[in-house]
């Protein structure tokens, strides 16, 4: 078959960063900003340009990677739902960088400013490679690539609580790596290949001869495992409110949004092209993880509520959130799959606008986090009270934002999954949805109070630049966009799943 | 199918679980690193075993011979080289991260430092008023 030009594009939204990255480090921080701003810019206009294809009906393809064709060689895939998620990350990782960029000039010294635009660029690369790989072990090695960059990302502002929270962070991703990476050597065994169509055709013949079933299990046992550790399910999330609310705003926005979804997705990825939804199923891990993700939805919320600092509250809410995801992964169907995968979309666009407004409010009261010293400050700094206003609402699931269609689909993937399963969702949806409320619109209340008697801010402080505003707009947008336009979205994901194994 | 026969595999699932359990429970952070270490090792030795075919020779193409069967599979000694160079820059991440967190607590003890930096003074908590100063400290303790 002919390649076309346009088919090389998802080689280069992951080559291009990559390459950058490393030019990036000579260069002075003004211009290692703009070049890697420019650089992330030109991966979302690319990844934007490969999603209107397909929503115009372009078929999915393989692109081989050197000289050697498909049992041997390497491999990217490209289809709907890879390229729906590059754009979302891609975008994503744009308006964090922009909206963050001011304060790194005040958290970081000048000399680390041009090693973290490597870092972040290293990060879109690595993400880029996790969504279109097509081979397990290059999954493996830019997932440390990224599990290197966001320790990166933590520890750069150099406090202890960032460097504690790194070493923590570092020591259950290895923990989480060595798992997956014994998982995937094991299914290397049984199956004698890397490239994941091969390895899912040879695990659908070992299933249906019922050979190597205990290999099996502990392959998907190891895999699954290994990556919900890395993403931060519940008992395994010690690290994230330390890691996600002492970092610099870019950093905060990118890990807590960014880092968990590049697994999620590969998780789910595997779970498609490589093992199968039906052996994962009968394995029983579907409902390993069900359980965690509904302890987790209440847990992560019940955690938030305790908290005096905004920030450690949004950290402790996406505990809760990556829950959800996990519960819809848990009910092991296309519906719930299909709703984990939208609400890790929405859940992408929403943290890490949170995140940054959370910074700006916190900028706009005398850089206090708590929540005392916040009241007011959704007058004081407008933009930042507004988009988090949205974000919190989207959170919560007020209809027409993401939140809302994201519940919603949840909900109707239960119903499909039997009664238990339907009603534990429901009361457990219905439970988090309820502290979810309390904590958010507690804290949206706060924002629009008089302020104390004896506060007094200080007055140039408020002000965050007009990247800041500019990024806070285009995410409350694209927060709207998709909540109103999630039809559109879901379709895209419906094929996408449909056209992945 | 004996336990003589696949000794090596036993052998590296034996050390990946001294690496895990090193790793995950041990406070000392240089014994952490040396955990990660074994358990890398142990899973490329796993892959390395499992690579190996008895009887044949490294598969380089010595004196003309092309035949396959004259050779062992290379496609895992190439996973092991990736996953060394993976686990190499892991270990010096890990290793820089522990300098830093030495020289600020002057101890190696994860639950010691995480205690002291609990203790530790946290300026953005402090209310609106009582403080002014930025809440970052650049070096400060650290160096």
């Amino acid at each position: 078959m002919h390649m076309q030009l346009w088919q090389s594009i998802p080689f280069a939204c992951i080559i291009l960063p990559l390459g950058s990255a490393a030019v990036t480090s000579i260069m002075k921080p003004r211009l290692a900003r703009i070049w890697a701003t420019s650089i992330i810019s030109i991966v979302t206009v690319l990844s934007a340009v490969v999603t209107v294809l397909y929503m115009n009906g372009a078929e999915p393809y393989t692109y081989m990677m050197g000289h050697y064709p498909a049992p041997w060689g390497n491999e990217i895939r490209v289809g709907m739902l890879e390229t729906v998620t590059a754009l979302v990350f891609s975008l994503t990782m744009l308006l964090s960088l922009l909206g963050g960029m001011k304060k790194l000039d005040e958290h970081l010294p000048r000399q680390n400013q041009s090693l973290y635009c490597v870092v972040l660029l290293l990060m879109t690369a690595a993400l880029m490679a996790q969504v279109y790989t097509n081979d397990i072990f290059t999954g493996y090695v830019f997932l440390e690539i990224m599990t290197l960059a966001a320790c990166a990302l933590i520890a750069v502002r150099k406090r202890g609580r960032t460097l504690v929270a790194a070493a923590k962070y570092m020591i259950m991703n290895l923990i989480g790596s060595g798992l997956f990476l014994l998982g995937i050597i094991f299914l290397y065994d049984i199956s004698g290949h890397l490239l994941m169509e091969n390895i899912g055709d040879a695990v659908a013949h070992i299933a249906a001869t019922g050979e190597y079933r205990q290999p099996l299990i502990v392959v998907v046992a190891l895999i699954t495992i290994g990556l919900s550790i890395k993403s931060a399910l519940f008992p395994f999330h010690t690290w994230v409110p330390d890691a996600y609310g002492y970092s610099t705003p870019t950093s905060q926005a990118v890990l807590s949004s960014l880092v968990s979804k590049g697994y999620i997705f590969l998780l789910i990825k595997i779970m498609y092209r490589v093992i199968g939804l039906n052996v994962i199923v009968k394995t029983g891990i579907t409902d390993v993880l069900f359980a965690f993700a509904l302890v987790g939805m209440v847990m992560g919320s019940l955690s938030a509520i305790r908290q005096n600092d905004i920030r450690r509250m949004v950290a402790f809410s996406s505990v809760a959130q990556i829950g959800y995801i996990y519960m819809g992964i848990g009910l092991g169907t296309d519906a719930g799959m299909m709703a984990a995968m939208f609400h890790l979309f929405s859940h992408t666009l929403c943290k890490s606008m949170l995140f940054l407004a959370a910074g700006g409010l916190a900028d706009a009261s005398g850089n206090s986090k708590h929540f005392r010293d916040l009241r007011g400050a959704g007058y004081r700094s407008p933009i930042a009270g507004v988009a988090f206003t949205i974000g919190a609402l989207s959170m919560v699931g007020f209809p027409f934002l993401g939140g809302f269609v994201a519940k919603f689909n949840f909900a109707l993937a239960a119903m499909d999954a039997g009664s238990i399963r339907a009603l534990l969702v429901l009361i457990v949806l219905a439970v988090s949805t309820a502290l979810n409320t309390v904590y958010f619109l507690r804290t949206v209340i706060t924002l629009y109070r008089k302020p104390l008697e004896t506060a007094h801010y200080p007055a140039e402080k408020g002000q965050r630049g007009l990247l800041f505003n500019v990024s806070l707009v285009c995410f409350s947008a694209a927060n709207v966009l998709l909540g109103v336009f999630s039809q559109i979205i879901v379709n895209a994901i419906v094929k996408g799943l449909s056209t992945f194994g | 199918m004996s336990i003589l026969h696949n000794y090596v595999e036993i052998a590296a699932m034996i050390l990946f679980g001294v690496g895990f359990t090193t790793l995950l429970l041990h406070r000392n952070m240089i014994k952490k690193i040396i955990g990660f270490s074994i358990m890398d090792c142990a899973i490329f030795l796993f892959l390395a075993a499992k690579g190996y075919i008895e009887g044949r020779r490294a598969p380089i193409v010595e004196n003309g011979i092309q035949e396959m069967e004259a050779y062992i599979n290379p496609i895992p000694a190439g996973l092991v080289l990736t996953g060394i160079v993976v686990s190499v820059s892991v270990t010096a991440v890990m290793l820089s991260l522990t300098v830093r967190l030495y020289r600020r607590y002057h101890t190696l003890d994860i639950d010691e430092i995480a205690r002291q930096c609990r203790m530790e003074d946290e300026p953005d908590i402090i209310s609106v008023g009582t403080v002014s100063a930025p809440a970052d400290e650049n070096g400060k303790g650290a160096n």
